[in-house]
């Protein structure tokens, strides 16, 4: 297949949310000695870009987005070892830590992130929900995170966000890692009285914001 | 006859049945306590750590012991709501967070004035039949913030009340709180003053709270209200139908959990489901398919002989603009004609977060509507229409005759001046106002007219005394205290 149409097919595969077709193309890719970084820029990422843009547009909607998401992993997923292998490094933003406050089983909105923020060029630890706070500072060290993001979808799931911060900083984190925190419920002035770093409003908005949280 | 929908036929009713016992059979249902899995697995059902399997016959035992009809009393103990029976009853809905303010319109975080105004207006609107813990109060603590609202309404409500509990500790007080005025425990389970929400996790999980709740719930006789929420799309298959069986499993499991903790003790096969809006990632309340998820489940529950309850005649706009208008009496009418016995959510905007006591007002007109529906067509006169024609002589004059004035007041529902009906002229005259701004003004009439009901010193000081008691356990001095009424 030639290149372009190799490019082509990747970002369709993404669009279309193929997850097994994306893993199928990056792999074809290896085989043909294509360079793995110019494949994630060249093939698959403008099909991101291009699910992300119709989406705010709504033309596209979240199952697409999420499908989209799932599609980029199994892409990266094949590529990235290939990139260890020969040295080569993609462009991340940072390392986000995300989990939903202790206490809170809400997961959609902060997978939604997590899938976008991954999309986008950051690496993604998400802890899933109800993660104490112990769990959050642990991992953040551990992978010397960027950045944290706590959702909470209760108000009574919210005290787990200043929680992270507190903790944060009694563990002398707080100047290497910025926080954000969303959900529903949570507003910037909540944000700010609890010295987050930033609100995100939403999956997308929650990219900028990160990206300029981390200076990029 | 009641005026009745059907949105399942009754094969698609027992095909929901019987997918739902597969699920908990096969693919099981995860229950987070141990007493719970304890209580299940010595009754027949299996479980892989926290994954339990229920066979079928667990469950319909389960089924078989469960009240068909309970009653909901008020302050004086008279059974002033009915679970089970014809009637559809409304209360507003519970748990918001933030109030609409009238004058700035502004969603600002409720408060303890926030829900006493709240409980007085609905206390002052017979198309309600039971008050709601309606708002979380900001300004007090969390650990004690459910009992602090059920305090809010034992005060200034003499009603029955739907409310919840956010922990097992404060679940006893609470139950304590609510026992107070019925003469203790004992009394209040004879006659229960509140019904008590409690809700499984989509999908298909019993958190450890919530089934503990369900346990204590049951031992205390106390009225347990499942409140199953599949977001179709998101934490629930993304068909009606496969929500609708999601619910079924979730309540199902719910009632073997409970019933095997005290068989006969009464619980309600309730939810608040919705579908997942694939543009905004939010819930919408006021969506059509979310009322017919509801009407769906209502028609299973019912099939079952179990009292049914469901979040309709709620709104997701910000104002109480058209869309308020319509979403809330829209679906507040399908779950009407779905028979749910208790439909909550009056008052609520923004997908339940927000409450507002001038909507509530509005929606009270559509709750008075949708109730005159269901009270149907009858005949008031021997014939229906030949003797009324006598001596008409094809005038129309049916302004003079008896049966008009006899009758008109039985045929129809008179709504408040909320809802216009003047001429053009006088409706200038009065001043050209939209439906919020009367509303607002009802409002007012409303809580300037409102008196408190007579409450015992004796117990006031009881229930007093519990607050601080736990209050201080849970670390919270000074106490905060109520506002004179």
């Amino acid at each position: 297949m030639q290149r372009e149409d190799l490019f082509a097919a990747m970002g369709r595969s993404i669009i279309d949310g193929e997850a097994d077709a994306a893993a199928d193309l990056a792999r074809r890719a290896v085989a043909d000695g294509i360079d793995p970084l110019q494949a994630i820029d060249e093939g698959f990422v403008p099909g991101i870009d291009h699910v992300g843009r119709e989406f705010a547009l709504e033309n596209m909607f979240l199952p697409e987005l999420v499908l989209a998401g799932e599609a980029m992993k199994a892409a990266i997923g094949v590529l990235e070892p290939e990139m260890q292998r020969t040295g080569a490094e993609r462009e991340i933003h940072g390392t986000v830590v995300l989990a939903a406050a202790h206490g809170d089983i809400h997961d959609i909105g902060k997978s939604l992130v997590g899938t976008m923020l991954s999309a986008s060029g950051f690496r993604v630890v998400d802890l899933g929900v109800d993660v104490p706070v112990a769990t959050v500072v642990e991992k953040a060290r551990e992978v010397e995170a960027d950045l944290v993001g706590i959702s909470a979808l209760l108000t009574t799931t919210m005290p787990g966000q200043r929680d992270v911060v507190e903790a944060l900083t009694a563990a002398g984190l707080r100047g290497a890692v910025k926080v954000m925190v969303g959900g529903a419920p949570v507003t910037p002035e909540w944000a700010s009285e609890i010295g987050a770093d930033g609100f995100g409003e939403d999956a997308a908005r929650a990219v900028s914001l990160a990206r300029e949280l981390v200076g990029t | 006859m009641q005026p009745r929908i059907d949105l399942l036929t009754d094969d698609l009713v027992r095909r929901v049945l019987d997918e739902a016992f597969a699920l908990l059979r096969d693919h099981g249902v995860k229950v987070q306590a141990p007493e719970a899995v304890d209580l299940l697995v010595a009754a027949g059902a299996t479980a892989d750590d926290d994954v339990v399997h229920m066979p079928e016959p667990v469950v319909r035992d389960a089924l078989a012991t469960v009240p068909h009809v309970f009653h909901l009393h008020d302050l004086r103990g008279e059974p002033t709501v009915t679970y089970g029976g014809d009637a559809v009853q409304f209360d507003p809905g519970s748990s918001g967070v933030r109030v609409l303010d009238p004058e700035t319109l502004e969603h600002r975080p409720s408060t303890t004035a926030d829900l006493t105004r709240l409980v007085k207006v609905a206390e002052m609107l017979p198309e309600l039949d039971a008050q709601s813990t309606a708002v979380v109060c900001d300004e007090i603590p969390k650990d004690i913030g459910d009992l602090w609202r059920l305090y809010v309404v034992l005060e200034y409500s003499a009603r029955p009340i739907v409310t919840g509990a956010f922990s097992i500790q404060t679940l006893h007080t609470m139950i304590d709180m609510a026992a107070v005025q019925s003469g203790g425990r004992e009394a209040l389970a004879r006659k229960p003053r509140a019904v008590f929400d409690v809700c499984p996790s989509p999908p298909l999980i019993w958190s450890a709270f919530g089934a503990r709740n369900l346990i204590e719930l049951a031992r205390a006789g106390v009225p347990a209200e499942m409140v199953s929420m599949p977001l179709a799309g998101a934490a629930a298959p993304v068909t009606l139908l496969g929500s609708i069986v999601q619910h079924a499993a979730e309540c199902l499991s719910g009632i073997a959990i409970h019933q095997l903790a005290r068989p006969g003790s009464p619980i309600v096969w309730g939810g608040a489901p919705a579908i997942f809006d694939m543009r905004k990632g939010t819930t919408p309340m006021g969506a059509v398919e979310t009322a017919m998820i509801d009407a769906g489940y209502a028609q299973v529950g019912r099939s079952l002989g179990l009292p049914t309850h469901a979040y309709l005649g709620a709104s997701d706009a910000k104002v109480v603009d058209a869309q308020a208008g319509l979403e809330s009496g829209i679906t507040a009418t399908i779950g009407a004609l779905a028979g749910i016995d208790m439909i909550s959510g009056a008052g609520m905007l923004d997908f339940l977060a927000c409450q507002s006591a001038e909507k509530l007002v509005v929606d009270a007109e559509a709750i008075a509507m949708v109730k005159r529906l269901l009270a149907g067509v009858e005949a008031r006169t021997e014939t229906l229409a030949l003797e009324l024609f006598e001596g008409i002589a094809f005038k129309g004059e049916f302004l003079k005759q008896r049966a008009t004035k006899d009758l008109f007041a039985l045929e129809q529902h008179l709504p408040s001046r909320v809802i216009d009906r003047d001429s053009t002229r006088g409706w200038l005259q009065s001043g050209g106002l939209d439906t919020w701004t009367r509303a607002k003004e009802r409002t007012a009439v409303l809580l300037e007219a409102y008196e408190r009901p007579e409450l015992d010193p004796a117990h006031e000081a009881e229930l007093r005394d519990l607050v601080e008691r736990a209050a201080k356990d849970a670390g919270v001095d000074p106490v905060p205290e109520l506002a004179p009424a």
